[in-house]
C-alpha cells in the first residue's frame, strides 16, 4: 500500500522556497517638511532607497512631485514635499520599513499600500503615460 | 364631458428618467488611484464629503473602493475632511 502523506509535501524545500520567496509589490506616498533644503529633501529619499536595499526589497520606481499645497495644515505647515516609492519585497519589509519612517522626524506623513494585479496594471499604464509627456515637454 | 383634458390629483410625469450607472462597470476601471485627485474630486460634494451610491449610481463593489480611496487621499492631504467651495 502506497501512503502519500501530504505533510510532507509541505516540507519539502522546493514548496517551503516558493513560499519564502514570495515579493509584494508595495507603493508608498511619504510627505517630507517644507523646511528642508532640495539637497536635504533628495538626501532623505536615498536614505529610504538605501533602506529599502537594505531590508532585502528591491526599488522599482521613484517618483518626485515636488512642494505640494497640503488640503489642511499637518504640524502647523501648509506644503509638503511628496515622493512616490514603488518597491518588491518579503512581508517581514514593510515592518522595518515603517519603523524606519516613524523615527525620522523630517517626514510628516507615510501610506504604504500592498499593489494588488489591478493596482500593477495601473502604475505601468500611468507610467507610460508619464515618459510621453516628459518627452512631448522637452519637444 | 364637459371639458377634453381629465384632470389628474398628481400630474403624469412624462419625463423618461435618465437611467443611472455605474461608470465603474461601464468603463471597465478596475483600479480607483487614492493619489488621483482630480478623479477623485467628481464623486465627492463641495465640500469634501463622498457622494452617496444613490446619488452616483455607482455599484456597491465600486462604492467600497471609492470610500476606501477618499479616505486615502484624505489621510495624505490631497483631499481635505471638512472643505469649503472644492468645485
Amino acid at each position: 500500500m502506497l501512503v502519500v502523506d501530504l505533510f510532507s509535501l509541505f516540507l519539502h524545500p522546493q514548496f517551503i522556497n516558493f513560499i519564502i520567496n514570495i515579493m509584494n509589490s508595495y507603493e508608498t506616498v511619504f510627505i517630507l517638511t517644507p523646511v528642508l533644503s532640495d539637497d536635504q529633501a533628495k538626501e532623505a529619499v536615498q536614505k529610504f532607497e538605501s533602506e529599502i536595499a537594505s531590508f532585502g526589497g528591491k526599488l522599482k520606481h521613484s517618483e518626485k512631485w515636488g512642494l505640494k499645497k497640503l488640503a489642511y495644515p499637518i504640524q502647523k505647515k501648509t506644503t509638503g514635499f511628496y515622493f512616490l516609492l514603488e518597491y518588491e519585497g518579503g512581508g517581514n519589509l514593510i515592518n522595518d520599513l515603517e519603523i524606519s519612517f516613524k523615527r525620522d522626524e523630517r517626514v510628516m506623513r507615510f501610506l504604504t499600500v500592498k499593489m494588488d494585479v489591478n493596482h500593477l496594471a495601473y502604475a505601468e499604464k500611468r507610467r507610460a503615460k508619464m515618459g510621453e509627456k516628459s518627452t512631448r515637454v522637452e519637444a | 364631458m364637459s371639458q377634453n383634458d381629465i384632470r389628474y390629483l398628481t400630474p403624469i410625469n412624462i419625463d423618461i428618467k435618465k437611467q443611472k450607472y455605474c461608470r465603474f462597470k461601464k468603463s471597465g476601471i478596475k483600479f480607483i488611484d487614492h493619489k488621483d485627485a482630480s478623479f477623485l474630486l467628481k464623486l465627492v460634494n463641495e465640500q469634501g464629503k463622498i457622494l452617496p451610491r444613490r446619488i452616483t449610481g455607482t455599484s456597491a463593489k465600486y462604492q467600497n473602493k471609492v470610500n476606501k480611496a477618499i479616505k486615502r487621499a484624505r489621510h495624505l492631504a490631497i483631499l481635505p475632511y471638512v472643505g469649503d467651495m472644492l468645485k
